[in-house]
């Protein structure tokens, strides 16, 4: 017990020690590093979807397939949830 | 270092959920340390595609003016119906082990302590 | 749980309830022009669902409505989510291409550069898949919570639902 412990406070303070460090070393808070991307997103997407909301044309047009995978987890979840409970209530 | 504070917020709310998972014994003390790490991942995301002095990227009435990234909002939203799917399984999952062993400490299932 | 709360509660709940509903559809509606869409409308009227459970009881919620019809309804919002992916697939080149930006029936037309004025019939498919995903995150969601809520009550086989034997 008192090893598992032990063990477990060196574990706990590295990886606190590593958080910290990286959270210092990332680029200041208000100035990306690379947006050409998203810029091309922002001037060209009332042109080729026709939607004013940026993010919904990221959510349904630019990146669907995340989208497809995202619904997937979603009925994977509920088939799990009632395939745990229908053999509780027996 | 002042300038860098939204992601020391991040990193203490992933250690706080982290300290929940390593050190406590009840199940439920560690589901919700699970669910702390899965919000201080979400603003993690969030904050990274922040431009000083823009606005959201809808333009139905905007100020005008800088827009920020919209690509890591569109990735949050993912991940919190994925955090949801994941709090559901685990509840449940944790429902069916306290009816099979009547306990809810992680050191008695499984047989490990005697 | 099982059993419900007082009157006024289940009164106030049920005049409360259609409100609710409508202001997640309008979230749903309107993904393309104001933030929302398909997941966060969906998300309002599951909750709003919730609130119908734990003032009913679980008891006389799952004698209203079984899960069997909720699976049912989850499977059209995926069904219908897949096959609008696969019409792009037919009238465009490859999957998920947005086919109905341009053309003159339903939600064509394309805002001009830079507008700030929000009209409903742009988008393309983009309302559409909002529908689809929403009413796949509401039946799937309140699925969730019905299950848990039923399986998990407490009463002794052979006793009333108000305690009467």
């Amino acid at each position: 017990m008192l090893k598992r412990d032990f063990a477990a406070v060196i574990f706990f303070t590295v990886v606190a020690v590593f958080f910290v460090f990286a959270a210092l070393l990332t680029h200041p808070f208000g100035s990306p590093d690379n947006p050409v991307m998203d810029d091309y997103i922002i001037h060209n997407t009332q042109t080729e979807v026709g939607a004013n909301n940026g993010v919904t044309s990221v959510v349904f047009d630019y990146r669907g397939f995340d989208t497809l995978g995202e619904a997937t987890v979603l009925f994977t979840a509920v088939a799990g949830v009632i395939l745990v409970f229908r053999r509780l209530k027996k | 270092m002042i300038y860098n504070i939204p992601y020391l917020a991040v990193a203490a709310l992933i250690l706080v959920g982290l300290y929940g998972v390593v050190f406590k014994r009840n199940l439920i003390k560690m589901v919700i340390g699970v669910t702390l790490i899965e919000s201080g991942v979400n603003l993690f995301l969030i904050t990274l595609g922040y431009r000083k002095g823009s606005t959201a990227p809808i333009y139905t009435s905007s100020p005008g003016g800088l827009m920020s990234l919209p690509v890591p909002q569109a990735l949050t939203l993912t991940s919190i119906v994925i955090g949801v799917a994941v709090l559901a399984l685990m509840l449940s999952f944790v429902v069916y082990i306290y009816r099979h062993y009547k306990t809810l400490d992680a050191r008695k299932i499984g047989g490990e302590d005697e | 749980m099982s059993m419900g709360m007082s009157k006024i509660v289940k009164t106030v709940s049920s005049v409360v309830f259609p409100f609710i509903v409508i202001y997640g559809l309008y979230i749903i509606a309107h993904g393309h022009l104001t933030p929302g869409g398909g997941f966060q409308g969906g998300a309002v009227v599951a909750s709003g669902c919730a609130m119908l459970l734990v003032a009913h009881g679980s008891i006389w919620t799952i004698g209203k409505i079984r899960e069997k019809q909720l699976s049912i309804l989850e499977s059209t919002g995926a069904v219908a989510f897949i096959l609008l992916a696969l019409l792009g697939l037919v009238f465009g080149t490859v999957f998920f291409k947005n086919f109905l930006v341009g053309n003159k029936f339903l939600f064509g037309e394309i805002p001009g550069y830079l507008s700030r004025v929000a009209n409903f019939n742009t988008g393309g498919v983009l309302p559409l898949m909002n529908f689809a995903v929403g009413l796949k995150v509401i039946a799937g969601l309140f699925a969730i919570v019905l299950v848990m809520a039923y399986a998990t009550s407490t009463f002794k086989k052979g006793e009333m639902e108000d305690g009467k034997r």
